[in-house]
């Protein structure tokens, strides 16, 4: 029998989950339904949108409005939703290889549009469905299927990425800190604009085995090890920080959402009608 | 006496992967992997903390209640 929470939002009949044993990814997805549990949301207003991978799959347990789009497109798809249904609460469930591969531009025009989407890529540093090809998240040096001798490419930093596009609400968690992802999903959820949440998560099976990270706890012990809060990585210096990134809620601000700005123009010209 | 029972911490055998990452992160030491799968080798020890529910990938072991 399963908890409250899981007979409540999942699709209990499409479970147990074709993710591999140990994948993160279940961890993210819980921690997404816990956070919408905490705020007391109506399901049916609540709609999740997701591209194609290996964790753009969870849209299909969820049990709210949901999309499973084409590979890179969910925010394009979840644009439309929430242009025709502003009311509706649009959340994004994307890899690191959808949403800035493929996906890379429709990520940077959210951002910069500050539509009201909340945006969580869960972020494997790999393209797991896919067998393991390098993303633009694989730390330099590190192998892919695609990199068999190293990745001579420099990784992004999507947090710095999205902030710098213009989303106002930017913070970055690991499946290890799962309450601080909870959290910061609730806190996203609330932010009247494009919020994005940095999910670090393991895929044990390709990105782990290629690159001799062990197995699933190991690659949970290395998180747990090596993220630091945002408040303590200030302090720390150059060479500290060396091996190390930052948890936390990194960046938040204030501007004109995109769907009301919309709203404004439309009732400039129904204004006397 | 302890008035703990095997209804505070519930597993769904079923779903259970066997990943282990409940078992490392117990801060009690309450779990093993047996045959493959969980198992509440020592339920007296619990302390109901919730860690293995908030990181079991599989939505396998929980406490009761949400
Ligand atoms: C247009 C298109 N190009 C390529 C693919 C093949 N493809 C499927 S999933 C994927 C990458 C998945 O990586 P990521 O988004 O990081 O998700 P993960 O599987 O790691 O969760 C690719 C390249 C596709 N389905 N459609
Ligand atoms: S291939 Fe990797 S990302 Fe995909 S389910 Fe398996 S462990 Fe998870
Ligand atoms: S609730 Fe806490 S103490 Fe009890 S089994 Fe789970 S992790 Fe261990
Ligand atoms: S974390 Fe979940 S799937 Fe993994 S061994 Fe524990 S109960 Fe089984």
């Amino acid at each position: 029998m399963p908890s409250q929470l899981v007979k409540e939002y999942f699709r209990t009949e499409n479970l147990p989950h074709i993710w591999c044993p140990g994948c993160g990814n279940g961890i993210v997805t819980r921690a997404i339904v816990k956070a919408i549990d905490n705020l007391g949301l109506n399901k049916d207003e609540i709609c999740v949108v997701s591209g194609i991978g290996c964790s753009s799959r969870a849209s299909g347990y969820l049990d709210f409005n949901t999309v499973h789009t084409t590979h890179g497109r969910a925010l394009a798809f979840a644009t439309g939703i929430k242009l025709a249904k502003p009311n509706l609460n649009v959340i994004v469930i994307t890899g690191d290889g959808d949403a800035s591969a493929i996906g890379g531009n429709h990520l940077i025009h959210a951002a910069r549009r500050n539509i009201d989407i909340t945006t969580i890529v869960f972020n494997n540093n790999t393209y797991g469905m896919t067998g393991g090809q390098y993303s633009p998240t694989t730390p330099t040096g590190d192998k892919g299927t695609t990199a068999p001798f190293g990745n001579i490419d420099t990784n992004f930093d999507l947090c710095e990425l999205a902030k710098a596009a213009g989303a106002t609400y930017v913070s970055r968690s690991t499946i290890f800190t799962t309450n601080m992802l909870i959290k910061q999903v609730e806190n996203g959820i609330k932010n009247k604009g494009f919020s994005f949440i940095e999910a670090l998560t393991t895929c044990p099976t390709y990105y782990g085995r290629k690159n001799r990270k062990g197995e699933a706890v190991d690659m949970m012990v290395y998180l747990k090890e090596n993220a630091i809060n945002i408040a303590a990585y200030d302090k720390l210096s150059e060479e500290q920080r060396e091996g190390k990134f930052v948890v936390g809620e990194i960046y938040k601000s204030n501007r004109p959402e995109y769907t009301e700005e919309y709203q404004r123009i439309i009732d400039s010209f129904s204004k006397g009608v | 006496m302890s008035t703990k029972t095997q209804a505070s911490l519930i597993v769904e055998k079923n779903w259970c992967k066997g990943c282990g990452i409940c078992v490392a992160f117990c801060p009690k030491n309450v779990l093993e992997i047996k045959d493959g799968k969980v198992n509440i080798k020592d339920l007296e020890s619990c302390i109901e903390c919730g860690q293995c529910e908030l990181r079991c990938p599989d939505f396998a072991i929980y406490l009761g209640g949400k």
